[in-house]
């Protein structure tokens, strides 16, 4: 019996979308720092807007580095094409934007990174778009949430700051029960940890600043499209007139007839990107796709030292819970095992015992570990949510999103696991006598 | 656009033009397990330099009713059919794989319904190998590994897409996935079993062209060298690199090839 070949992760991790450069012989994939590119004739441009052929126009709306960086996220995730952004809230808001218009309505997890609960609590109701927070683990509560103008369910792979792991095969299968797609940001998981198309997701963005680019140098955002869900099928037909029905502003294009598996993209590229601008610069695209080379084995450190800080903390006698889904105590293990099983990341939240003061001293004691809002660096990080990351949402909201006044959020690096444990060992010692 | 052929429904892509009677028609056919949206970029750019398209979905597949045709003259009567059916006098026909043996047969059966005919990937026979043809009867997942392991060149197989932000293997995957049971079987099985491909070429009067991908091992070029010779008024060109999905992986070299033989009107307004 002959047997598909076909690469493997960590190959497409530094292979996929790139080639030698055909003019040059560069290895590494060239910087193409232009905002536009020349063309050959007259009926060649006219072409190329009208997308009769392929190629490149304006950096705004497509670029040859971010391409290859849209191929390689592609590829790792399983999917069938990706749009950079200028941010992980970017791709988010390009989701978001390409389905729905006023008037319609989301299902979120209410464990979200708080930049993402500030566009759909505060910010996209001004426009008319409605969302509604649901437990990630209550099946029934996202079930009960579905309304007749829902047109999208979204969480996050591991909830933010508290890592309830989503239950995407079961979450996917609702959404799809309704002819709706879900959206899933794997920001903290990456693809080496989660294919999340895999599983059922049908839309997948990352915030490409933290793991995939690894560190910390870059913003940037990737949009990823399974090209599975079926757009123009009975049921969703009339739920997506944004890619079933005549576009005026592309000479009345119906997306789903131009691409059966990429009308998404499509509709996502030629008018969200096109319109609202918010694109990736190509130079960021290269700074991720070093990342993205060393994905596989940066990864793999990440979780072996995360699990280092994790079994130490849970020992610790100031410490009162380690929410970590790799423990058999994390109500999500079972799940987590079962979709994770590589491990469940590097970025995780503790509780420290004691005052808000001795939570301030232990922070202000770290020195290997840097006091600031971000994760997914090389180097480890730590941050109190409830007067950072979530300052903006209210008490009540931050109880049921699991976070006290005692919640330390760490991201863990690549550093020697020793010095780690040792610069927390003396910064615990430190809130022990404030 | 929605036609009826035979008493069932039937989808063709336009570009989004509307019909004119009074402009040539350009007719594209897929190969086994694809849709129209193969062509997209081509189809789409004789839309707008002044012909008819008619990109469409082979019964059973895309937005066409079922069942699959299960042999290549059948699908010959049938694209006949489509061109007729679209109010056409006569058609330019461009097929792909199983699409161009049915557009062969279908210019040998049908000599008055087609003004000139343009093979990609091409080969008489088209023989399908046993393992590939027995995960499609299974509907097994491997057949469309299968497939996409032979259906790109060395190069396309890391990406290096035209189009931009397309994982080429991804999308090829998914639109096969699409495929309902039995389609892609079926679309094979009428690749394998066909046998007429060289009385057809023999029989063809209007000019052809054969457009081959070098690298292509679905349809190596060795196995078009006797089509092209039997074709009586023909051109041929070997795309360097290129695997069996020539549209996908150089759009622009296939799309030049096929003005050079087809022409284009100055663009439509």
């Amino acid at each position: 019996m002959t047997k598909p070949r076909t690469h493997q992760f960590d190959t497409l991790s530094l292979h996929a979308g790139s080639r030698p450069d055909p003019v040059t012989g560069a290895r590494a994939t060239p910087i193409y720092q232009t905002a536009s590119f020349v063309f050959p004739d007259t009926d060649h441009a006219a072409a190329l807007f009208n997308m009769e052929r392929a190629g490149y126009v304006y950096s705004r709306i497509a670029n040859p580095t971010c391409a290859v960086l849209e191929e390689r996220i592609s590829a790792l995730e399983g999917g069938a094409g990706a749009i950079a952004t200028a941010s992980g809230q970017a791709a988010l808001h390009l989701a978001i934007v390409t389905l729905l218009s006023a008037g319609s309505h989301i299902v979120a997890s209410r464990s979200l990174y708080g930049g993402s609960h500030n566009l759909l609590d505060y910010t996209l109701p001004r426009f008319g778009i409605e969302t509604t927070f649901v437990d990630p683990r209550d099946i029934d509560a996202w079930r009960a949430a579905i309304r007749p103008t829902t047109r999208l369910l979204f969480g996050e792979t591991l909830g933010n700051p508290r890592l309830e792991v989503l239950d995407i095969p079961q979450v996917a299968a609702l959404a799809h029960d309704h002819g709706l797609p879900l959206l899933v940001d794997s920001t903290f998981t990456t693809p080496w940890l989660i294919r999340p198309f895999e599983h059922g997701a049908d839309l997948v963005f990352h915030s490409a600043t933290k793991f995939l680019s690894g560190h910390g140098v870059v913003i940037g955002g990737l949009l990823v499209d399974s090209g599975a869900f079926d757009w123009n099928a009975d049921a969703t037909r009339a739920k997506f007139p944004s890619l079933t029905e005549p576009y005026a502003g592309f000479h009345d294009m119906v997306f789903a007839e131009e691409s059966t598996t990429a009308a998404f993209l499509l509709r996502a590229r030629r008018e969200g990107i096109r319109d609202f601008g918010a694109c990736m610069a190509p130079t960021t695209a290269f700074q991720i796709l070093q990342g993205i080379e060393t994905l596989p084995v940066r990864m793999a450190r990440h979780v072996e030292n995360a699990r280092a800080i994790v079994d130490f903390l849970r020992e610790h006698p100031l410490v009162a819970a380690v929410g970590y889904p790799g423990l058999p105590d994390h109500p999500d293990h079972a799940l987590a095992q079962k979709l994770l099983p590589r491990g469940c990341g590097a970025v995780f939240s503790f509780d420290l015992r004691g005052t808000r003061e001795q939570g301030r001293r232990f922070i202000e004691a770290l020195r290997l570990f840097s006091h600031l809002a971000n994760v997914g660096d090389a180097k480890s990080l730590v941050i109190h949510p409830a007067s950072t990351t979530h300052f903006r949402m209210s008490a009540d909201d931050l109880l049921r999103a699991g976070i006290t006044e005692g919640t330390i959020r760490l991201s863990i690096g690549l550093e020697d696991p020793s010095d780690l444990i040792e610069d927390l060992s003396r910064a615990l010692y430190a809130a022990g006598k404030a | 656009m929605q036609l009826r052929v035979a008493g069932k429904d039937v989808y063709a892509y336009t570009g989004t033009r509307a019909h004119e009677p009074a402009r040539p028609t350009a007719l594209f056919v897929h190969g086994a397990g694809n849709d129209h949206s193969v062509f997209a970029l081509q189809s789409r750019h004789f839309a707008w330099h002044g012909w008819n398209v008619l990109a469409v979905d082979l019964p059973g597949h895309g937005r066409s009713a079922g069942p699959a045709l299960a042999d290549v003259p059948a699908i010959a009567d049938w694209i006949a059919a489509v061109v007729a059916a679209a109010g056409a006098h006569e058609a330019v026909l461009v097929g792909h794989s199983l699409g161009s043996l049915a557009a062969l047969e279908c210019a040998a059966r049908h000599p008055q319904s087609v003004a000139k005919l343009a093979l990609l990937g091409p080969a008489v026979p088209m023989t399908v190998s046993d393992d590939l043809l027995a995960a499609a009867a299974r509907n097994d997942h491997v057949a469309y590994e299968l497939i996409n392991g032979w259906s790109y060149g060395p190069g396309s197989q890391l990406g290096g897409n035209r189009n931009p932000g397309v994982w080429m293997l991804g999308n090829a995957m998914r639109l096969m996935e699409r495929t309902h049971d039995g389609v892609l079987s079926t679309g094979l099985l009428a690749c394998h079993r066909y046998a007429g491909g060289l009385a057809a070429a023999a029989a063809v009067r209007c000019p052809a062209l054969v457009v081959m991908g070098e690298r292509d091992v679905m349809a190596p070029p060795r196995n078009a060298r006797a089509l092209i010779e039997a074709l009586k008024d023909v051109r041929s060109l070997t795309l360097p690199g290129s695997g069996h999905s020539l549209m996908i992986e150089q759009p622009d070299a296939v799309l030049d090839a096929l003005r050079r033989f087809i022409g284009v009107a100055v663009p439509a307004a």
